[in-house]
């Protein structure tokens, strides 16, 4: 993976295989305390305890199409490199946070990536679920949502390519301004 | 183009993006569409399968294609990631290994648009992921 971008688009593929209807990818820059913080929360069907020891395990997955399930491991790896961690919360029926730590100045830590694109590329192939983001660096916070752009586009489908692109500009600009905002 | 920030924004520009999806839309019929599926899952992230989506995405915008462009996951080939799926109305389903962005625009203007065969189908011993679902 070359950028934390690419975990965010990993993980999320969890969630959305636990059948969840709304997830919400939460990015903490936190230049302050040198932590970056990844949360992604979803309402899926969630994991037992028993799973949810299992899945930092890169040989434990529920995929019959291979017997390695490497995202949370790697996402774990890196993490800990940088002086983080990954935890997982999880309960049966309710759904389940992976909360993913990273020193923020260290030198192993990946770069952000391309966060919007991330974003809009799992909103628009889902666009049946309430996908919401939140970004915030230092004390200033953007956030959208599936349901907000709905709304705004009416029947507008969210997959065609002209309004990828769109979103995907409108999302970009609005973090730059935020990194901006950190900059100064 | 004026740029878009906030959700007013999108909400006046929604009529424009109406009319430029109407052409597509007017075979707004999933089953007569050519249906692209890039598999997103760990394997296919690391191997480079959002460029792929990102190339397809871009490619279908500018040409104004009658495309659409979905995920999938990982279908057990991962040494030969990036791969994608894609379905022409009326034919089998095919699956192209090792896509980058230069076999990505390939793939449409060859395969799609032209219906010419192009290196790197990995064999059919598969259902379609639909199927499964």
């Amino acid at each position: 993976m070359n950028d934390l971008a690419m975990h965010i688009l990993d993980i999320v593929q969890n969630s959305i295989s636990a059948g969840a209807k709304w997830i919400e990818i939460t990015v903490i820059e936190d230049i302050i305390r040198d932590i970056l913080s990844i949360i992604i929360k979803d309402n899926g069907k969630g994991m037992s305890p028993e799973a949810v020891k299992k899945v930092t395990d890169p040989y434990f997955t529920s995929r019959t199409t291979r017997k390695v399930g490497l995202g949370i491991p790697l996402l774990k790896q890196t993490a800990i490199q940088t002086g983080g961690d990954v935890t997982i919360e999880s309960q049966l029926g309710v759904g389940t946070t992976v909360r993913a730590d990273f020193g923020y100045s260290n030198i192993d830590r990946p770069p952000l990536g391309d966060l919007a694109n991330a974003y809009i590329l799992l909103l628009s192939a889902n666009p049946d679920l309430n996908m919401v983001l939140n970004y915030s660096c230092n004390e200033n916070t953007y956030s959208i949502s599936t349901d907000e752009i709905k709304e705004a586009l009416d029947d507008v489908p969210l997959n065609d390519p002209s309004v990828v692109k769109l979103l995907n500009d409108m999302v970009r600009s609005n973090i730059l301004d935020i990194q901006s905002l950190a900059d100064n | 183009m004026n740029k878009i920030k906030s959700l007013d924004d999108l909400r006046k520009m929604k009529q424009n993006l109406s009319s430029d999806i109407s052409i597509r839309e007017k075979s707004n019929n999933p089953e007569k569409m050519v249906q692209i599926r890039v598999a997103m899952a760990t394997c296919g992230i690391a191997a480079g399968a959002r460029e792929v989506m990102n190339t397809f995405l871009e490619k279908i915008e500018k040409d104004s294609l009658p495309i659409v462009v979905t995920q999938g996951g990982c279908m057990g080939y991962c040494y030969a990631e990036p791969t994608v799926e894609v379905k022409v109305p009326g034919k089998d389903p095919v699956v192209f290994g090792h896509v980058d962005s230069k076999v990505a625009l390939e793939i449409v203007d060859k395969y799609i648009v032209k219906g010419e065969l192009i290196d790197g189908i990995l064999p059919v011993n598969y259902q379609t992921i639909q199927e499964k679902a």
